[in-house]
Protein backbone atom coordinates (compact mmCIF):
# COMPACT_ATOMS: atom_id res chain seq x y z
CA UNK A 1 0.00 0.00 0.00
CA UNK A 2 2.82 2.35 0.92
CA UNK A 3 4.48 1.90 -2.47
CA UNK A 4 1.23 2.61 -4.25
CA UNK A 5 1.03 6.16 -2.88
CA UNK A 6 3.73 7.85 -5.02
CA UNK A 7 2.42 6.14 -8.16
CA UNK A 8 -1.11 7.31 -7.47
CA UNK A 9 0.18 10.78 -6.60
CA UNK A 10 1.96 10.99 -9.93
CA UNK A 11 -1.12 9.79 -11.83
CA UNK A 12 -3.30 12.31 -10.00
CA UNK A 13 -0.88 15.12 -10.80
CA UNK A 14 -0.98 14.20 -14.49
CA UNK A 15 -4.78 13.97 -14.33
CA UNK A 16 -5.01 17.42 -12.66
CA UNK A 17 -2.75 18.98 -15.29
CA UNK A 18 -4.80 17.37 -18.06
CA UNK A 19 -8.11 18.66 -16.63
CA UNK A 20 -6.59 22.13 -16.17
CA UNK A 21 -5.69 22.08 -19.86
CA UNK A 22 -9.21 20.92 -20.71
CA UNK A 23 -10.75 23.61 -18.50
CA UNK A 24 -8.62 26.49 -19.71
CA UNK A 25 -8.13 25.65 -23.39
CA UNK A 26 -10.47 22.98 -24.71
CA UNK A 27 -13.82 23.82 -23.07
CA UNK A 28 -15.87 26.34 -25.09
CA UNK A 29 -16.13 29.93 -23.91
CA UNK A 30 -19.41 30.91 -22.30
CA UNK A 31 -21.62 33.07 -24.51
CA UNK A 32 -22.66 35.47 -21.75
CA UNK A 33 -19.82 35.44 -19.23
CA UNK A 34 -16.81 34.99 -21.48
CA UNK A 35 -13.71 33.37 -20.05
CA UNK A 36 -14.56 34.30 -16.47
CA UNK A 37 -16.88 31.32 -16.23
CA UNK A 38 -13.92 28.91 -16.41
CA UNK A 39 -13.54 29.19 -12.65
CA UNK A 40 -16.54 26.83 -12.55
CA UNK A 41 -14.12 23.96 -13.15
CA UNK A 42 -12.55 24.68 -9.77
CA UNK A 43 -15.51 26.09 -7.85
CA UNK A 44 -18.08 23.36 -8.48
CA UNK A 45 -15.80 20.28 -8.12
CA UNK A 46 -14.47 21.68 -4.83
CA UNK A 47 -18.02 22.17 -3.60
CA UNK A 48 -19.06 18.64 -4.53
CA UNK A 49 -15.93 17.18 -2.93
CA UNK A 50 -16.44 19.24 0.24
CA UNK A 51 -20.09 18.19 0.58
CA UNK A 52 -19.17 14.56 -0.02
CA UNK A 53 -16.52 14.75 2.71
CA UNK A 54 -18.92 16.41 5.17
CA UNK A 55 -21.43 13.70 4.38
CA UNK A 56 -18.79 11.05 5.11
CA UNK A 57 -17.99 12.85 8.37
CA UNK A 58 -21.66 12.76 9.37
CA UNK A 59 -22.05 9.07 8.56
CA UNK A 60 -18.81 8.24 10.39
CA UNK A 61 -19.91 10.26 13.44
CA UNK A 62 -23.29 8.54 13.62
CA UNK A 63 -21.61 5.17 13.21
CA UNK A 64 -19.04 6.00 15.91
CA UNK A 65 -21.70 7.09 18.42
CA UNK A 66 -23.89 4.10 17.60
CA UNK A 67 -21.02 1.74 18.35
CA UNK A 68 -20.79 2.85 21.97
CA UNK A 69 -23.69 0.46 22.76
CA UNK A 70 -24.78 -2.72 21.01
CA UNK A 71 -28.48 -1.91 21.31
CA UNK A 72 -28.13 1.55 19.77
CA UNK A 73 -26.03 0.08 16.98
CA UNK A 74 -28.85 -2.25 15.99
CA UNK A 75 -31.43 0.53 16.22
CA UNK A 76 -29.39 2.87 14.04
CA UNK A 77 -28.87 0.10 11.46
CA UNK A 78 -32.60 -0.43 11.11
CA UNK A 79 -33.21 3.34 10.99
CA UNK A 80 -30.66 3.67 8.18
CA UNK A 81 -32.25 0.81 6.21
CA UNK A 82 -35.69 2.32 6.77
CA UNK A 83 -34.47 5.72 5.51
CA UNK A 84 -33.11 4.08 2.36
CA UNK A 85 -36.28 2.09 1.60
CA UNK A 86 -38.73 4.85 2.53
CA UNK A 87 -36.70 7.51 0.71
CA UNK A 88 -36.56 5.57 -2.54
CA UNK A 89 -40.23 4.57 -2.36
CA UNK A 90 -41.33 8.13 -1.55
CA UNK A 91 -39.64 9.69 -4.57
CA UNK A 92 -41.93 7.69 -6.88
CA UNK A 93 -45.15 8.84 -5.22
CA UNK A 94 -46.86 11.56 -7.23
CA UNK A 95 -47.49 13.67 -4.09
CA UNK A 96 -43.79 13.80 -3.26
CA UNK A 97 -42.81 14.34 -6.88
CA UNK A 98 -44.92 17.48 -7.03
CA UNK A 99 -42.98 18.82 -4.01
CA UNK A 100 -39.62 18.50 -5.77
CA UNK A 101 -38.21 21.68 -7.31
CA UNK A 102 -38.88 22.02 -11.03
CA UNK A 103 -36.39 20.07 -13.14
CA UNK A 104 -35.13 17.85 -10.30
CA UNK A 105 -35.53 14.25 -11.37
CA UNK A 106 -36.96 11.69 -8.91
CA UNK A 107 -34.32 9.15 -9.92
CA UNK A 108 -31.55 11.60 -8.91
CA UNK A 109 -33.19 12.11 -5.50
CA UNK A 110 -33.62 8.36 -5.04
CA UNK A 111 -29.94 7.75 -5.81
CA UNK A 112 -28.91 10.41 -3.30
CA UNK A 113 -31.12 8.87 -0.63
CA UNK A 114 -29.69 5.43 -1.36
CA UNK A 115 -26.21 6.81 -0.69
CA UNK A 116 -27.07 7.04 3.03
CA UNK A 117 -27.41 3.28 3.74
CA UNK A 118 -24.75 2.46 1.14
CA UNK A 119 -22.14 4.71 2.77
CA UNK A 120 -23.22 3.68 6.26
CA UNK A 121 -22.61 0.00 5.73
CA UNK A 122 -19.59 0.42 3.45
CA UNK A 123 -17.78 2.69 5.93
CA UNK A 124 -18.81 0.49 8.84
CA UNK A 125 -17.23 -2.47 7.12
CA UNK A 126 -14.07 -0.64 6.00
CA UNK A 127 -13.28 1.23 9.22
CA UNK A 128 -13.60 -0.88 12.34
CA UNK A 129 -13.30 0.48 15.89
CA UNK A 130 -11.41 3.68 16.47
CA UNK A 131 -10.57 4.06 12.80
CA UNK A 132 -14.11 5.35 12.28
CA UNK A 133 -13.28 8.37 14.40
CA UNK A 134 -10.05 8.95 12.50
CA UNK A 135 -12.07 8.86 9.28
CA UNK A 136 -14.45 11.48 10.69
CA UNK A 137 -11.55 13.74 11.63
CA UNK A 138 -9.84 13.31 8.25
CA UNK A 139 -13.04 13.97 6.31
CA UNK A 140 -13.80 17.10 8.35
CA UNK A 141 -10.32 18.55 7.94
CA UNK A 142 -10.04 17.96 4.21
CA UNK A 143 -13.67 19.00 3.76
CA UNK A 144 -12.97 22.34 5.43
CA UNK A 145 -10.08 22.90 3.01
CA UNK A 146 -12.26 22.23 -0.04
CA UNK A 147 -15.09 24.31 1.42
CA UNK A 148 -12.63 27.18 1.89
CA UNK A 149 -11.72 26.91 -1.79
CA UNK A 150 -15.43 27.17 -2.63
CA UNK A 151 -15.89 30.22 -0.45
CA UNK A 152 -12.82 31.92 -1.94
CA UNK A 153 -13.50 31.14 -5.61
CA UNK A 154 -17.20 32.01 -5.25
CA UNK A 155 -16.74 35.76 -4.59
CA UNK A 156 -13.96 35.94 -7.20
CA UNK A 157 -16.47 34.64 -9.73
CA UNK A 158 -19.42 36.63 -8.38
CA UNK A 159 -17.71 40.02 -8.59
CA UNK A 160 -17.47 40.23 -12.42
CA UNK A 161 -20.72 38.32 -13.07
CA UNK A 162 -23.15 39.61 -10.42
CA UNK A 163 -21.32 42.86 -9.68
CA UNK A 164 -21.06 42.03 -5.97
CA UNK A 165 -18.64 39.91 -4.00
CA UNK A 166 -21.24 38.37 -1.76
CA UNK A 167 -25.03 38.18 -1.86
CA UNK A 168 -26.18 38.39 1.78
CA UNK A 169 -29.13 36.17 2.54
CA UNK A 170 -28.63 33.99 -0.52
CA UNK A 171 -29.68 30.46 0.33
CA UNK A 172 -26.71 28.60 -1.15
CA UNK A 173 -24.07 31.07 -0.09
CA UNK A 174 -25.35 31.31 3.46
CA UNK A 175 -25.79 27.57 3.92
CA UNK A 176 -22.29 26.87 2.62
CA UNK A 177 -20.86 29.52 4.93
CA UNK A 178 -22.73 28.13 7.93
CA UNK A 179 -21.57 24.63 7.04
CA UNK A 180 -18.01 25.90 6.95
CA UNK A 181 -18.44 27.65 10.31
CA UNK A 182 -19.86 24.50 11.90
CA UNK A 183 -16.99 22.37 10.70
CA UNK A 184 -14.40 24.92 11.79
CA UNK A 185 -15.95 24.83 15.25
CA UNK A 186 -15.79 21.04 15.03
CA UNK A 187 -12.05 21.22 14.35
CA UNK A 188 -11.59 23.76 17.16
CA UNK A 189 -13.35 21.39 19.55
CA UNK A 190 -11.09 18.55 18.51
CA UNK A 191 -8.07 20.72 19.06
CA UNK A 192 -9.01 22.04 22.49
CA UNK A 193 -10.46 18.91 23.98
CA UNK A 194 -8.44 16.50 26.06
CA UNK A 195 -7.83 13.30 24.16
CA UNK A 196 -9.94 10.75 26.01
CA UNK A 197 -13.45 12.09 25.36
CA UNK A 198 -12.86 14.22 22.28
CA UNK A 199 -14.12 11.58 19.91
CA UNK A 200 -17.56 11.25 21.44
CA UNK A 201 -17.96 15.01 21.91
CA UNK A 202 -16.91 15.68 18.34
CA UNK A 203 -19.26 13.02 16.99
CA UNK A 204 -22.14 14.62 18.89
CA UNK A 205 -21.25 18.04 17.50
CA UNK A 206 -21.14 16.64 13.96
CA UNK A 207 -24.69 15.35 14.39
CA UNK A 208 -25.82 18.77 15.65
CA UNK A 209 -24.18 20.36 12.63
CA UNK A 210 -25.92 17.97 10.25
CA UNK A 211 -29.28 18.72 11.87
CA UNK A 212 -28.57 22.41 11.50
CA UNK A 213 -28.09 22.47 7.73
CA UNK A 214 -31.74 21.79 6.75
CA UNK A 215 -32.83 24.43 9.28
CA UNK A 216 -30.45 26.97 7.76
CA UNK A 217 -32.07 26.17 4.42
CA UNK A 218 -35.53 26.64 5.91
CA UNK A 219 -34.61 29.86 7.70
CA UNK A 220 -33.68 31.64 4.49
CA UNK A 221 -36.43 30.10 2.42
CA UNK A 222 -37.97 33.49 1.67
CA UNK A 223 -34.85 35.05 0.30
CA UNK A 224 -34.34 34.95 -3.44
CA UNK A 225 -31.38 32.95 -4.67
CA UNK A 226 -28.95 34.46 -7.10
CA UNK A 227 -26.98 31.28 -7.39
CA UNK A 228 -27.74 29.07 -10.42
CA UNK A 229 -29.58 25.77 -9.99
CA UNK A 230 -27.60 22.53 -9.62
CA UNK A 231 -26.05 21.31 -12.84
CA UNK A 232 -26.83 17.64 -12.32
CA UNK A 233 -30.27 16.46 -11.22
CA UNK A 234 -31.40 20.06 -10.98
CA UNK A 235 -33.00 22.36 -13.49
CA UNK A 236 -29.79 23.75 -14.96
CA UNK A 237 -28.71 23.01 -18.50
CA UNK A 238 -25.19 23.02 -19.82
CA UNK A 239 -23.28 22.48 -23.02
CA UNK A 240 -22.29 18.76 -23.10
CA UNK A 241 -18.63 19.67 -23.71
CA UNK A 242 -18.65 21.89 -20.62
CA UNK A 243 -20.36 19.17 -18.58
CA UNK A 244 -17.81 16.66 -19.77
CA UNK A 245 -14.92 18.90 -18.63
CA UNK A 246 -16.70 19.62 -15.36
CA UNK A 247 -17.12 15.93 -14.58
CA UNK A 248 -13.50 15.21 -15.55
CA UNK A 249 -12.44 18.02 -13.29
CA UNK A 250 -14.50 16.60 -10.45
CA UNK A 251 -12.90 13.18 -10.95
CA UNK A 252 -9.47 14.80 -10.71
CA UNK A 253 -10.47 16.69 -7.54
CA UNK A 254 -11.86 13.48 -6.06
CA UNK A 255 -8.58 11.67 -6.74
CA UNK A 256 -6.67 14.54 -5.21
CA UNK A 257 -9.01 14.67 -2.19
CA UNK A 258 -8.70 10.91 -1.75
CA UNK A 259 -4.91 11.10 -1.73
CA UNK A 260 -4.87 13.95 0.79
CA UNK A 261 -7.34 12.07 2.99
CA UNK A 262 -5.27 8.93 2.74
CA UNK A 263 -2.05 10.56 3.87
CA UNK A 264 -3.87 12.50 6.62
CA UNK A 265 -5.45 9.25 7.78
CA UNK A 266 -2.07 7.49 7.87
CA UNK A 267 -0.68 10.39 9.88
CA UNK A 268 -3.51 10.12 12.40
CA UNK A 269 -2.99 6.36 12.74
CA UNK A 270 0.72 6.87 13.42
CA UNK A 271 0.03 9.73 15.83
CA UNK A 272 -2.32 7.59 17.89
CA UNK A 273 0.15 4.69 17.86
CA UNK A 274 2.82 7.03 19.20
CA UNK A 275 0.48 8.41 21.86
CA UNK A 276 -0.51 4.90 22.89
CA UNK A 277 3.11 3.83 23.08
CA UNK A 278 4.01 6.88 25.15
CA UNK A 279 1.14 6.21 27.52
CA UNK A 280 2.23 2.60 27.92
CA UNK A 281 5.78 3.72 28.51
CA UNK A 282 4.83 6.15 31.26
CA UNK A 283 2.64 3.44 32.79
CA UNK A 284 5.60 1.06 32.81
CA UNK A 285 7.46 3.66 34.85
CA UNK A 286 10.66 5.61 34.40
CA UNK A 287 12.68 2.69 35.77
CA UNK A 288 12.74 0.92 32.43
CA UNK A 289 15.74 1.82 30.33
CA UNK A 290 15.03 3.52 26.98
CA UNK A 291 16.40 0.56 25.05
CA UNK A 292 14.07 -1.88 26.71
CA UNK A 293 11.02 0.29 26.15
CA UNK A 294 8.45 0.02 23.38
CA UNK A 295 9.63 0.14 19.78
CA UNK A 296 8.00 3.46 18.86
CA UNK A 297 9.40 5.41 21.78
CA UNK A 298 12.48 6.56 19.93
CA UNK A 299 10.69 7.98 16.92
CA UNK A 300 8.26 9.69 19.28
CA UNK A 301 10.98 11.88 20.78
CA UNK B 1 -40.59 8.34 34.78
CA UNK B 2 -41.31 9.28 38.36
CA UNK B 3 -37.66 9.49 39.29
CA UNK B 4 -36.95 11.63 36.21
CA UNK B 5 -39.34 14.34 37.39
CA UNK B 6 -38.19 14.01 41.01
CA UNK B 7 -34.56 14.54 39.95
CA UNK B 8 -35.49 17.37 37.61
CA UNK B 9 -37.50 19.16 40.23
CA UNK B 10 -34.91 18.70 42.97
CA UNK B 11 -32.07 20.02 40.78
CA UNK B 12 -34.16 22.89 39.47
CA UNK B 13 -35.24 23.99 42.95
CA UNK B 14 -31.64 23.73 44.16
CA UNK B 15 -30.36 25.84 41.27
CA UNK B 16 -33.01 28.51 41.68
CA UNK B 17 -32.42 28.65 45.42
CA UNK B 18 -28.65 29.00 44.89
CA UNK B 19 -29.23 31.71 42.32
CA UNK B 20 -31.73 33.48 44.57
CA UNK B 21 -29.19 33.61 47.38
CA UNK B 22 -26.09 34.50 45.38
CA UNK B 23 -27.59 36.20 42.27
CA UNK B 24 -24.25 35.55 40.56
CA UNK B 25 -25.48 34.67 37.08
CA UNK B 26 -28.33 37.17 37.00
CA UNK B 27 -26.27 40.13 38.15
CA UNK B 28 -23.45 39.49 35.74
CA UNK B 29 -25.91 38.94 32.86
CA UNK B 30 -27.85 42.09 33.67
CA UNK B 31 -24.80 44.28 33.91
CA UNK B 32 -23.29 42.74 30.81
CA UNK B 33 -26.36 43.31 28.64
CA UNK B 34 -26.75 46.81 30.07
CA UNK B 35 -23.22 47.54 28.89
CA UNK B 36 -24.02 46.15 25.46
CA UNK B 37 -27.13 48.35 25.21
CA UNK B 38 -25.21 51.47 26.24
CA UNK B 39 -22.38 50.77 23.81
CA UNK B 40 -24.87 50.21 20.99
CA UNK B 41 -26.63 53.48 21.80
CA UNK B 42 -23.33 55.36 21.63
CA UNK B 43 -22.19 53.69 18.44
CA UNK B 44 -25.45 54.00 16.43
CA UNK B 45 -27.56 56.84 17.84
CA UNK B 46 -30.43 56.09 15.44
CA UNK B 47 -33.70 57.85 14.65
CA UNK B 48 -36.93 56.13 15.70
CA UNK B 49 -37.63 55.00 12.14
CA UNK B 50 -34.18 53.46 11.64
CA UNK B 51 -34.09 51.91 15.07
CA UNK B 52 -37.11 49.75 14.25
CA UNK B 53 -35.04 48.05 11.57
CA UNK B 54 -31.93 47.46 13.64
CA UNK B 55 -33.23 46.90 17.17
CA UNK B 56 -34.32 43.32 16.43
CA UNK B 57 -30.69 42.48 15.77
CA UNK B 58 -29.28 44.49 18.67
CA UNK B 59 -31.68 43.03 21.26
CA UNK B 60 -30.86 39.48 20.33
CA UNK B 61 -27.12 40.07 20.14
CA UNK B 62 -27.26 41.51 23.67
CA UNK B 63 -29.30 38.56 24.95
CA UNK B 64 -27.15 36.03 23.12
CA UNK B 65 -23.96 37.36 24.70
CA UNK B 66 -25.59 37.65 28.10
CA UNK B 67 -26.94 34.11 27.88
CA UNK B 68 -23.42 32.82 27.25
CA UNK B 69 -22.32 34.44 30.52
CA UNK B 70 -25.00 32.50 32.40
CA UNK B 71 -24.50 29.27 30.49
CA UNK B 72 -20.81 29.23 31.29
CA UNK B 73 -21.63 29.17 34.98
CA UNK B 74 -24.25 26.38 34.85
CA UNK B 75 -21.99 23.40 35.03
CA UNK B 76 -19.03 25.04 36.75
CA UNK B 77 -21.11 24.93 39.93
CA UNK B 78 -21.33 21.14 39.70
CA UNK B 79 -17.60 20.70 39.26
CA UNK B 80 -16.83 21.85 42.78
CA UNK B 81 -16.64 18.93 45.24
CA UNK B 82 -16.97 16.52 42.28
CA UNK B 83 -20.77 16.78 42.23
CA UNK B 84 -20.88 15.87 38.57
CA UNK B 85 -18.80 12.73 39.17
CA UNK B 86 -21.13 11.72 41.96
CA UNK B 87 -24.05 12.28 39.60
CA UNK B 88 -22.42 10.11 36.96
CA UNK B 89 -22.10 7.09 39.24
CA UNK B 90 -25.59 7.50 40.70
CA UNK B 91 -28.51 5.70 39.02
CA UNK B 92 -30.40 9.00 38.56
CA UNK B 93 -31.53 9.62 34.96
CA UNK B 94 -29.10 11.88 33.10
CA UNK B 95 -31.86 13.70 31.26
CA UNK B 96 -33.36 14.86 34.55
CA UNK B 97 -30.22 16.82 35.23
CA UNK B 98 -30.22 18.24 31.71
CA UNK B 99 -33.86 19.32 31.76
CA UNK B 100 -33.39 20.96 35.16
CA UNK B 101 -30.34 22.89 33.99
CA UNK B 102 -31.98 23.95 30.73
CA UNK B 103 -35.18 25.07 32.44
CA UNK B 104 -33.17 26.90 35.09
CA UNK B 105 -31.21 28.78 32.45
CA UNK B 106 -34.43 29.45 30.55
CA UNK B 107 -35.93 31.09 33.64
CA UNK B 108 -32.80 33.20 34.26
CA UNK B 109 -32.61 34.43 30.66
CA UNK B 110 -36.35 35.15 30.59
CA UNK B 111 -36.02 37.25 33.76
CA UNK B 112 -33.15 39.10 32.11
CA UNK B 113 -35.20 39.75 28.99
CA UNK B 114 -38.17 41.00 31.01
CA UNK B 115 -35.90 43.45 32.81
CA UNK B 116 -33.93 44.57 29.77
CA UNK B 117 -36.71 45.03 27.20
CA UNK B 118 -38.05 48.24 28.83
CA UNK B 119 -34.52 49.67 28.65
CA UNK B 120 -34.37 49.01 24.92
CA UNK B 121 -37.76 50.67 24.48
CA UNK B 122 -36.55 53.74 26.37
CA UNK B 123 -33.16 54.06 24.72
CA UNK B 124 -34.43 53.56 21.17
CA UNK B 125 -37.89 55.24 21.35
CA UNK B 126 -39.60 52.11 20.11
CA UNK B 127 -43.20 51.96 18.93
CA UNK B 128 -44.28 48.56 17.73
CA UNK B 129 -46.17 48.77 14.42
CA UNK B 130 -47.11 45.07 14.06
CA UNK B 131 -49.01 42.76 16.41
CA UNK B 132 -46.98 43.14 19.61
CA UNK B 133 -48.26 40.01 21.35
CA UNK B 134 -46.39 37.91 18.78
CA UNK B 135 -43.15 39.09 20.36
CA UNK B 136 -43.93 36.84 23.33
CA UNK B 137 -43.89 33.49 21.44
CA UNK B 138 -40.81 34.65 19.54
CA UNK B 139 -39.02 35.56 22.76
CA UNK B 140 -39.97 32.33 24.52
CA UNK B 141 -39.17 30.02 21.61
CA UNK B 142 -35.98 31.92 20.76
CA UNK B 143 -34.77 31.85 24.34
CA UNK B 144 -35.42 28.14 24.60
CA UNK B 145 -33.53 27.60 21.32
CA UNK B 146 -30.48 29.40 22.72
CA UNK B 147 -30.67 27.83 26.14
CA UNK B 148 -31.26 24.20 25.23
CA UNK B 149 -28.28 24.08 22.87
CA UNK B 150 -26.25 26.30 25.17
CA UNK B 151 -26.75 24.00 28.14
CA UNK B 152 -25.75 21.02 26.02
CA UNK B 153 -22.65 22.66 24.59
CA UNK B 154 -21.67 24.00 28.01
CA UNK B 155 -21.68 20.41 29.26
CA UNK B 156 -19.61 19.48 26.23
CA UNK B 157 -17.05 22.25 26.69
CA UNK B 158 -16.56 21.30 30.35
CA UNK B 159 -14.01 18.73 29.22
CA UNK B 160 -12.03 21.13 27.08
CA UNK B 161 -9.26 23.59 27.74
CA UNK B 162 -10.34 27.28 27.83
CA UNK B 163 -13.95 26.23 28.22
CA UNK B 164 -15.23 29.78 28.65
CA UNK B 165 -14.18 30.53 25.07
CA UNK B 166 -15.20 27.14 23.75
CA UNK B 167 -18.91 27.60 24.49
CA UNK B 168 -19.61 30.52 22.10
CA UNK B 169 -17.41 28.91 19.46
CA UNK B 170 -19.59 25.80 19.53
CA UNK B 171 -22.92 27.48 20.19
CA UNK B 172 -22.98 30.35 17.71
CA UNK B 173 -22.59 28.42 14.42
CA UNK B 174 -25.32 25.94 15.32
CA UNK B 175 -27.58 28.77 16.55
CA UNK B 176 -27.50 30.70 13.28
CA UNK B 177 -30.92 29.49 12.00
CA UNK B 178 -32.50 30.32 15.37
CA UNK B 179 -30.84 33.74 15.43
CA UNK B 180 -32.09 34.44 11.89
CA UNK B 181 -35.59 33.43 13.01
CA UNK B 182 -35.51 35.60 16.14
CA UNK B 183 -34.04 38.67 14.49
CA UNK B 184 -36.14 38.52 11.32
CA UNK B 185 -39.30 37.76 13.31
CA UNK B 186 -38.72 40.62 15.76
CA UNK B 187 -37.96 43.04 12.93
CA UNK B 188 -41.09 41.91 11.06
CA UNK B 189 -43.23 42.69 14.11
CA UNK B 190 -41.53 45.98 14.97
CA UNK B 191 -41.83 47.35 11.45
CA UNK B 192 -45.19 45.71 10.77
CA UNK B 193 -44.12 45.14 7.17
CA UNK B 194 -44.72 41.42 6.96
CA UNK B 195 -46.03 38.51 8.98
CA UNK B 196 -43.92 36.79 11.61
CA UNK B 197 -45.82 33.48 11.46
CA UNK B 198 -43.16 31.80 9.36
CA UNK B 199 -40.46 32.65 11.90
CA UNK B 200 -42.52 31.35 14.80
CA UNK B 201 -42.93 28.05 12.97
CA UNK B 202 -39.21 28.04 12.16
CA UNK B 203 -38.27 28.58 15.82
CA UNK B 204 -40.72 25.91 16.90
CA UNK B 205 -39.18 23.42 14.45
CA UNK B 206 -35.69 24.35 15.62
CA UNK B 207 -36.71 23.87 19.26
CA UNK B 208 -38.32 20.48 18.65
CA UNK B 209 -35.39 19.17 16.59
CA UNK B 210 -32.65 20.28 18.96
CA UNK B 211 -34.48 19.46 22.19
CA UNK B 212 -34.87 15.92 20.88
CA UNK B 213 -31.22 15.77 19.84
CA UNK B 214 -30.04 17.08 23.22
CA UNK B 215 -32.16 14.63 25.18
CA UNK B 216 -30.99 11.79 22.96
CA UNK B 217 -27.29 12.58 23.24
CA UNK B 218 -26.91 14.07 26.71
CA UNK B 219 -26.40 10.73 28.45
CA UNK B 220 -23.55 9.89 26.08
CA UNK B 221 -21.94 13.26 26.70
CA UNK B 222 -22.28 13.04 30.47
CA UNK B 223 -20.75 9.58 30.59
CA UNK B 224 -18.08 10.20 27.94
CA UNK B 225 -14.85 8.98 29.48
Amino acid sequence: MKKLFPILALLTAIFLIYTSYQALRVAPTDALQGDVYRIIYYHVPSAWTAFLLFFINFIASVQYLARTRASSQRTVQWVVIAIGVAGVAATFLPQVQSLLPAGMRPSAVATTVLAIPAFYFLLGWLFPGDRMDMLALTAAEVGVVFCTIVLVTGPIWARPVWGIWWAPGDIRLTSTLVLWLIYVSYLVLRRFSSSAQTQILAAALAIFGALDVPLVYLSIWFFRTQHPQPVIGGGGSMDPRMLHTLLLSWMAFLCFGFLVCWSRFRMEVLKREVEGAEAMESLAGGAATPKASLPLSRSAR
Amino acid sequence: MNSLWAVTLATLVKDIRLEWRSKDALNSMLFFSLLVVVIFVFSFDPLAEESRHIVGGLVWIAFLFAAVVALNQTWARELRNQVLDAYRVSPAPANGLFIAKAVGNFIFVCVLEALMTPLFVIFYNLHVLGPAWQLIPIALLGTWALVVNGTFFAAMSLRTRNREIMLPLLLFPVSIPAVIGMVAGTTAILTGENSAHFYIVLLLTYDVVFTTACLGLFKTILHAE
